[in-house]
């Protein structure tokens, strides 16, 4: 087995699976600490792996608006459950970070020296929909005119090994928002997992080293041709579908129409959907004060258009109602979202549909309010 | 500033301890807690007794006896600011169940000479006796809400009370949502935060210790509980709980008692 | 060990929401729970090059309580020191209120778009404003009269709900002395005053306005706010020529946290000035 070679960038090859342990290893001499899928309260999250044997081997999901079960037994692969109960964002725009702690000098404040380092994560199975989620993402924090440090520190020292999606889950609906299941690019190593191993694509300088030593042999067309099969399948199987066609108009010609209080009925205003969601990315901050007054602190934390103060100032609630906060969840995601960000806020995960607690289907609604707007 | 502290005084009414409790279980804050306030009475703590009247009374219990009326009306009189601490103190708590039933007859059943009990028909919160300053809910409260309301008192500031629901917590602390996950009630969604989710993140629903959160939808919340009901009157009973006597889950359970004598 | 990491730190060097310290040089009661804050930054240098536009603002923040959305009322050509005029009614105001001189802040800013002071060059200018909604003007009106030759005939229209709410009245013979006419109504009239009563909008349609060459400009009350642009559509002025300054919830100033969106816009970043005409499709949308 010639692994002296070094495979090039661009280039497909095939490792064993016990082989990706390598990887791993290599990953934490290099600084990285690997956050990849594991099992957690009956759901996938993604958390830091040491071993390939910590990745939920032959476990599926059942997905509806509101339900989530685990499957066993059904296969052996390790990266057919998709997607993680929370997104890849925790890392990146953590949901709670300290920005600094102050004391009192005289009538000055002074900044209290912070601790820790920033660190370098390595995310191990990042699906094309959640690739195209950080790029947006990328778009919010990371824009020409401002920069958000707690997010660039983050974002520029991340290792990327994304995955091909060849068995999507029932809510997913990416084909739709042009998202995946294929990943395209923007990544350091990307995995299609098969039967028997995996099949690695080169996409950086930073993934040509991390191969280094790791035994591989070239992708044979047979393989080539196999993942190709499996994505068009996953295509296919995709039953859930957004219409997108006209959609800012569909929405923003239509703010006042009657079928928002329809939803404003069924929506709880419990916020579950943006947190789940890989590009909400709205914020907060909270401030401490100690008893003496002497030691304040700042922290951001992750906020939400459904939170009841959110939109409160003195003087009134912009949006004092269920119904207003879903309007305006819904038209921003898919709507002016586009003209802030040139794209829409939608990647299609699945992730709203699943964790909403009253089986409220963003596919349907657009779906229904097309219905109520034509007819 | 020592000089000057204010004087806090603690007082129980109807209730486990717990709430207090809390305040003592703050261990690494309390000896700065302390220096910044001078505990003036507090019996769970310190037998010392400092005449009032006092700064700041924090009162944990509900009003269930009418000796409790005219002592809660007291109490205010010798407070400048008045917290209730816990959700006895600001909806009943679990005693507040014999608002829904007769009192007499719960007594008739546990106590062999119930002529020799005082006490009144409901177990009310503070507030429907005296004003009240400020609530702090939970069974028990969050003791670091308790520190920062202490500190935001001190400082003249506003609280950081969330006007949010629980489920916003679970997401930041990264709690699976057991509803969804597990088809475990829970009232996390129509629940006011500050607890930081502790139940679903030990795998258990929310039942609403922390009271209603603002502006919630309880309607939809029945519907989609009802569903996976594993006795029947599970949801009302949720809704029926430790915080059952706030108007709002008054209302939700009461909406769901209506809707079942209908179907009957 | 499988939750993710709990307390994640940002590097030192680069800091979000980081404060620039100023001091308190002198306050000003301007009305009833209203007061001036003159500010200096405690950094030579950093007073020595800020420089603002007329309409912009600063997050004022009080370290313990949190920030505010702050627009600056002083003028712009001023470069001693900064006024930010404040009404007490929030957690970190009201913290503001108990500030004395000498006392420390931060600041960060400016933010957001201003007052078209150039556009307006060779025009009329009729500002309409109510309440606090005069001190974000302020600035526009010092500009105006430091470069009178360059506009037309200018207005001030400001109403408030009675004479002792009327922010800067010892300015306003100064104002009209610099050849602007300054016309003040309070909503309830009382024994010391003799000028007009009625809101705004009931007395906008008294003036005379050249739709053709006048741009108006408004900033107070949403409700006002709404009726000013309703009473000036209806004297013909194009939606092009009305510029308003708009409130919302803000906690960055940068069209990040997402809190003062409207529709496409954050109002720190794209606001909160702006032209009528990027609004009007969703600004009677209610809610929204």
């Amino acid at each position: 087995m010639p692994t002296e070679r070094i495979p090039e960038i661009g280039s497909t090859v095939t490792i064993q699976k016990p082989a990706f342990n390598s990887i791993l290893s290599r990953l934490k001499e290099d600084g990285y600490l690997p956050i990849g899928p594991r099992l957690k309260d009956e759901a996938l999250v993604y958390a830091p792996i040491d071993k390939i044997e910590d990745l939920p081997q032959g476990v599926s999901t059942v997905q509806k608006p509101g339900y989530y079960r685990l499957t066993r037994g059904k296969h052996m692969r390790y990266f057919d459950i998709i997607p993680g109960a929370h997104s890849w964002k925790q890392f990146l725009f953590p949901s709670r970070a300290e920005l600094f702690k102050l004391q009192k000098n005289g009538r000055e404040w002074e900044r209290l020296p912070e601790k820790e380092e920033p660190v370098n994560y390595a995310f191990i199975g990042v699906r094309a929909c959640e690739l195209a989620a950080i790029q947006i993402q990328d778009n919010i924090f990371m824009r020409s005119d401002f920069t958000d440090p707690i997010y660039q520190a983050h974002r520029k020292r991340v290792f990327i090994v994304s995955v091909n999606c060849t068995h999507p889950s029932e809510t997913c609906f990416c084909t739709s928002m042009g998202t995946g299941p294929r990943v395209k690019d923007s990544y350091d190593l990307d995995l299609t997992e098969l039967d028997d191993v995996f099949v690695l694509t080169i996409g950086s300088e930073l993934g040509k080293r991390l191969m280094t030593g790791i035994p591989f042999e070239d992708a044979s067309g047979y393989i080539r041709t196999n993942v190709e099969h499996k994505l068009e399948h996953a295509e296919q199987q995709m039953r859930r579908k957004l219409d997108t066609t006209d959609l800012p108009e569909l929405i923003l010609n239509h703010l006042d129409h009657p079928y928002w209080n329809e939803i404003g009925k069924r929506c709880l205003s419990c916020a579950n959907c943006t947190q789940v969601c890989p590009t909400c990315f709205c914020w907060d901050t909270v401030d401490e004060i100690s008893l003496d007054g002497q030691t304040t602190g700042r922290a951001r934390v992750w906020d939400s258009c459904f939170n009841p103060g959110y939109s409160y100032q003195a003087g009134g609630n912009t949006r004092p109602t269920i119904y207003s906060r879903y309007r305006q969840w819904m038209s921003h995601k898919l709507g002016t979202w586009k003209q802030q960000y040139g794209t829409l806020g939608c990647v299609g995960c699945g992730r709203c549909i699943t964790w909403c607690p009253a089986e409220i289907d963003i596919t349907e609604e657009v779906a229904a309010l097309r219905n109520e707007v034509e007819r | 500033m020592s000089h000057s502290r204010p004087t806090l005084a603690v007082y129980k009414f109807s209730s486990c301890d717990g709430c207090q409790l809390s305040i003592l279980n703050l261990e690494d804050e309390l000896l700065a807690l302390a220096e910044a306030v001078d505990i003036a009475y507090f019996l769970e703590a310190t037998r010392a007794v400092k005449e009032g009247p006092y700064d700041l009374a924090i009162v944990e219990g509900s009003i269930t006896t009418q000796h409790e009326i005219e002592r809660i009306k007291e109490i205010r009189q010798s407070a400048k600011k008045l917290i209730a601490l816990g959700t006895c103190a600001t909806s009943g708590g679990i005693q507040a169940l014999r608002n829904f039933a007769d009192a007499d007859r719960y007594a008739d059943v546990v106590y062999e000479h119930p002529e020799y009990l005082h006490y009144l028909k409901t177990a009310t919160p503070v507030a429907e006796h005296v004003h009240v300053d400020l609530e702090l809910w939970g069974c028990p409260v969050n003791k670091a809400q308790v520190l920062d309301v202490i500190s935001s008192l001190l400082n003249n500031r506003q609280p950081n009370l969330p006007p949010y629901s629980v489920c916003l917590e679970c997401k930041r602390r990264n709690t699976v949502c057991v509803l969804v996950d597990q088809a475990i009630p829970c009232l996390g969604p129509v629940t006011q935060a500050g607890c930081n989710a502790i139940c679903p993140s030990m795998g258990r629903g929310c039942y609403g210790c922390f009271g209603p959160a603002r502006e919630v939808n309880t309607n939809s919340l029945t519907t989609i509980l009802k569903k996976m009901e594993r006795q029947p009157g599970e949801t009302a009973r949720l809704f029926r709980g430790i915080s059952g006597y706030s108007p709002i889950f008054q209302d939700a359970a009461d909406a769901i008692l209506e809707g079942n004598k209908v179907a009957k | 060990m499988i939750d993710s990491p709990e307390k994640i730190l940002v590097p030192q060097s680069e800091l979000l929401l980081s404060p620039h310290w100023a001091e308190v040089m002198d306050i000003t009661p301007e009305a009833e729970g209203i007061s001036t804050y003159w500010l200096r930054f405690t950094d030579p240098v950093e007073q020595e090059t800020f420089r603002f536009e007329p309409g912009q603002f600063n997050m004022v923040y009080l370290p313990g309580f949190g920030e505010s959305a702050i627009s600056i009322s002083s003028d712009p050509n001023d470069h001693e020191k900064l006024g930010h005029t404040i009404r007490f009614v929030g957690n970190v105001t009201r913290a503001v209120s108990r500030l004395k001189v000498g006392d420390i802040v931060g600041l960060r800013g400016p933010f957001g778009t201003y007052w078209p002071m150039r556009e307006m060059e060779g025009k009329d200018v009729f500002i309409s404003c109510g309440g606090i909604g005069l001190p974000p003007l302020r600035p526009a009106i010092y500009h105006i009269i430091r470069n009178r030759e360059k506009y037309g005939k200018v207005t001030l229209l400001y109403g408030s709900r009675t004479s002792s709410d009327l922010m800067f009245p010892k300015e306003y013979e100064s104002w009209r002395n610099a050849n602007i006419d300054v016309e003040v109504t309070v909503d309830r009239g009382d024994a010391n005053w003799n000028g007009r009563v009625g809101v705004v909008p009931m007395w906008f349609y008294q003036f005379r306005i050249d739709p053709r060459k006048t741009a108006v400009l408004t900033c107070g009350p949403e409700i006002m706010i709404r009726f000013v642009i309703y009473e000036a559509m209806a004297r013909r002025v194009p939606v092009e020529s009305i510029y308003v300054s708009l409130e919302r919830n803000m906690k960055c100033g940068q069209g990040s946290c997402g809190h003062c969106q409207m529709g496409p816009y954050f109002i720190c970043k794209d606001g909160p000035v702006f032209r009528f005409d990027e609004l009007q499709s969703f600004f009677n949308v209610e809610e929204f």
